[in-house]
This record gives C-alpha cells, structure tokens and sequence, in this order.
C-alpha cells in the first residue's frame, strides 16, 4: 500500500444512518428533513448531537450548517466541508468525512442530503434557462455553452454522450432496459422506494415515452424525490463501542479529469468512455489492497440508465461495450457476478442524490438489507468521479 | 439565418432562443457570432487553440491570445433528440448536436436543415448562425449542401 493514498483507509467507519421517507411531497423544508435523518441516524449511532462535531455535505445542498447546528443542538462544529459535482461528487463526502476522522479534525462526523427534488422550487428534469454562467458548484460550467441550444437539463446533457457511446459498440435501448428491468425488480420489495409493487417489464421500458431520443425514456430516469438521509463516521476505536456493526471504510476516492464536467461532460475526446470513472477504479483498486473480485455488491450512481453501463465498464467490471451482454446475462441481479443497486437504486428507489446508494451498501454489510445478498462483505459505492469501498472484512 | 437577416423579415416572429451569457472570457465569442463570425481562442505562447474560452493556456500558461477564425465545417461527433421538457423558447423535438470541427474543436449545438429521423454520426456540417433574444446570434449547424433555415 502506498502511504499516500491508504494514510486514512480504515480508521473510520460508518456507525449510523438515517433517512426520512421518500416521497414527491414533503410538505416541509429540506432542514426540517435534514433534521429528521441526522437525528435517525444519530439514534441508529447509540450517539446524540452533543457528540457530533464534523458536518459534510454537498455544495449544492440547500441546509446551512449554521442552521442544522442549531436545529438539532450541535455543541461545537470543529470540521464542516462541502463537496462540488453534484451527484458526482456522492461518494466524496465520505472521503472527506473518513479523512477528517482519521486526521484527528473531527471525531463524530455527520454527513447528510436533504432534497426536495420533487415538490421543490427547482426540478432537475425541469426545462430552464440559467441565470449565470456558473454553475455554483455543481461541477457543470459549461452549462453556458448548453443553454442557448436548449440543451438545459442533465437529461440531455448525458444524452449527447450516451448517445454516442451507442454509437460506438452497438448498444440499443432494449440493452439498457433490461438493466432497469433489474433495478425495479430490486424496487419491487423495497417499502422505502417508489417502485415498490410496482412490477415493470422490457414492454412497459420501451413504451414510455422518450425523454431524450436515442437513449432516454422515461423510464431511464431516477426518481425526483423529496427526502434526506445521514451518515454517521467515526473511529474504528470508537466505532467498537457503539451498537452497530461497524462498516470501515477501506477505500475512498475521487478523480476528476481534465476537461471533465458532471452532466455536461462534452470536451474531453472520447465520450464513449466515462474515463473519470477509469481513474476513479485506478485509485479505489490500486493501493488500497482491494480487487474487484473482492465486490460482494456494487451501489452505481444511476442518475440515467446509460450512465449505468457506462460506469460497469469504466470501472472495469467488464470491458468496453461488454456491459450490454454482462447486463443481459443477470449479472446485476441477486444471482448474478455483480448485485447492484439492491435498494432498485435511484431509479427504483428514489434520488437523493446519490447518498442513499450509501445507506443501502451500509445495510447490504450490517446484513438488514431488503434484497439481502448473503455473505456480503465488501461493497462498493461510487458516482462517477468519487467512490468509496466499505468492508468488514 | 443572421441577426440582420431576422430584422429584415418583416413576417418573422422576434427570436425566443435565450441569449447566451456573456462574460469578460466569453464575450469575444459571442460578438463574432453577431457579425455571423466563427471564432475561437489561439494561444499566443504556444499556438493551442482552446473552447470553451478561458484565460490562461492549460500548456504554457499564457494569458495572452488572438481570436482566429474557424472554417465553419466539421461533422456530427454526437447528438440527443430531445423531447421533454419543452421550454417556450424552442422548437421541438430539438435536436441537440456535438459537432467536431476541423480544426479539432469541439462545440455544442443544433441542427437544422435535416429532419431528426435522418441525423447520423459523422455526417459533414456547415455553420449557419440564428438569431436569439436580445440581439444575440448563436452558431447553428446544418448538413452541408442543406438549404439554411431554423433549426428543427
């Protein structure tokens, strides 16, 4: 192991998690929801906010930690950091979070998501024109060159490259349907997730209606959700004190690449390859002392279905323009090579960004999960340009 | 179709496409493509030519350069039909285009001149510019030897 890249890799674990219901209406502010799954998952911990005294989330993330500080009764905050990319950027704050710990800058670290992607002011999957050339931190400035074609929603942004990964290795819809088809399979005995009961066939993929065309139903896409959810990390050390079974953190990682963007990703050369995620597994399987064989289940950030198949092979599970076949063959179903996404994932369960494919890897390890895949020991999570592996190994 | 062009036809609607935003390291891009103009940044230090714009050269590091022009053709590197949500601004199914261009820049577009059944990759293209809210222009692409129009 290199000292560089493994000086924090398992000295911290997650102790707790915490979420709210998902839903398309809150009915109530994202700090409100942000309360509810800190405390949960603090509950979850056997800890209380008088413990806590790191605080992580996204730059995009509308709770001020001035505000969730004094909501829930939090003493003293000696670590707060937020990461940029958006829903790329998911797995970072675990990096950060496990970092923080290890350092000895924070001892009890909360990080957590409240969204109200659904009844809120602003919808992803809603058609605006941008206000500003930057993106406040969402990891897309190139949003600007996007908008005066109409090109104005992280739908079409990732089309104009799925599209052309399609293009490059044959790659049809019905090839990214069946990866779907699998997600809402998950879904269907998840109660927390939108798709629970609701069954879904190959049929039902290709007749919704096309969001973007060639590569874009409606039903590729995740689940606008209102809802939050919480993490809680801290020591090894102290994590063997606590209630629950301890999930180290044994690996974490980011790569953002030259020219790279989250959704509107358009300049690099070869869009037919999600290359942040290439780096990305150079970093989480090189010196960590993790192998791809050692994944019991994999949690794939899937905004978009085509991102899915994109990340299987960039990440190395199989190789380029395999995904459509590893897919087709049940690989990412509980029987298969790879279980993945055994919450339904965003698509099944619902988004929330991105963070709650860490709860569910987090369940998957304690053993409580819904889908439970037997003898899951090592998981990992990712999106796109940052991941994490968490283990009990 | 350009600014001037728009003005001049009494019959035609005021453009909705929104203008682009300007900024200090955009503005030269923008203000070509008024005067019908394709342009782009070449580094003075090291000859690199760069889009999207921005101050400083990623291989030398100088922060001076000359806005050259481009030759306006290039092909479909990649592209997405997009049919929801519609905003009030476009014409849809909008097609959203990633053009190549011959000098090896890359820029994000639209298409017209072709209907969005007939769209394939590769497929050489020429710049037109169409007109948008505010007195702005954005470059637009279309097949070559296609008649200019709005964009589909």
């Amino acid at each position: 192991m290199s000292a560089a890249s493994s000086s924090f890799a398992g000295k911290a674990a997650i102790v707790g998690i915490g979420q709210t219901e998902f839903s398309r209406l809150a009915g109530r502010t994202e700090l409100q929801l942000a309360c509810e799954a800190v405390t949960a998952a603090l509950r979850d911990a056997g800890l209380t906010p008088s413990d806590v005294d790191g605080l992580v989330s996204y730059t995009v993330d509308p709770v001020e930690e001035t505000e969730l500080v004094r909501s829930v009764g939090i003493a003293e905050v000696a670590y707060s950091s937020r990461v940029p990319y958006g829903g790329g950027g998911s797995m970072g704050v675990l990096l950060h979070a496990a970092s923080a710990v290890a350092s000895g800058a924070a001892e009890v670290v909360v990080a957590y998501r409240a969204i109200r992607a659904r009844s809120g002011a602003t919808r992803f999957g809603g058609a605006k024109v941008a206000p500003s050339p930057t993106s406040g931190h969402a990891g897309t400035t190139a949003m600007q060159w996007c908008m005066p074609f109409g090109v104005l929603t992280p739908a079409s942004w990732m089309a104009l490259n799925s599209t052309r990964y399609m293009h490059e290795f044959g790659v049809r819809s019905e090839d990214i349907g069946r990866a779907v088809v699998q997600l809402r399979a998950y879904a269907l005995t998840n109660p927390a997730a939108w798709g629970y009961q609701r069954p879904m066939t190959l049929e039902d993929h290709q007749a919704s209606r096309w969001i973007v065309e060639p590569c874009i139903h409606l039903l590729d896409c995740c689940q606008e959700t209102d809802g939050s959810v919480a993490v809680v990390i801290t020591s090894q050390e102290r994590a063997s004190h606590l209630p629950q079974l301890p999930v180290a953190i044994g690996a974490a990682a980011g790569a953002g690449l030259f020219e790279q963007e989250i959704a509107s990703d358009h300049y690099r050369g070869d869009l037919s390859v999600m290359e942040g995620s290439v780096a990305l597994a150079r970093r989480l399987f090189g010196s960590f002392g993790f192998t791809r064989e050692d994944i019991d289940v994999a949690m794939i950030y899937d905004a978009f279905s085509p991102i899915l198949l994109m990340q299987l092979e960039a990440l190395g599970f199989c190789g380029p323009g395999e995904a459509k076949d590893f897919v087709a063959e049940g690989n990412l179903g509980p029987d298969g090579s790879l279980p993945c996404n055994t919450n339904g994932g965003l698509i099944g369960e619902g988004y929330i960004h991105g963070l709650n494919l860490v709860l569910e890897g987090t369940r998957q390890l304690r053993g409580t999960a819904v889908n439970q895949i037997p003898d899951a020991r090592t998981v990992l999570v990712t999106a796109s340009r940052t991941g994490a592996i968490l283990t009990t190994r | 179709m350009t600014a001037a062009d728009i003005s001049s036809a009494t019959v035609e609607p005021p453009p909705r496409r929104p203008a682009p935003l300007l900024t200090d390291d955009n503005a030269f891009f923008w203000e070509a493509a008024i005067e019908g103009r394709l342009v782009v940044q070449r580094c003075i230090g090291c000859g690199r030519l760069r889009h999207p714009p921005r101050p400083m050269c990623p291989d030398c590091l100088s922060l001076e350069f000359e806005v050259v022009p481009l030759s306006g053709r290039g092909s479909l590197y990649s592209y997405a039909i997009v049919h929801h949500p519609r905003h009030p601004a476009f014409d849809y199914p909008l097609i959203a285009a990633l053009v190549d261009l011959e000098e090896g820049i890359r820029l994000v577009s639209n298409l017209s001149g072709v209907e969005a059944a007939d769209v394939e990759i590769g497929m050489e293209l020429e710049v037109g510019f169409d007109a948008t809210e505010n007195g702005g222009a954005v470059p637009v692409f279309r097949p070559v030897g296609a008649a200019a129009g709005r964009p589909s």
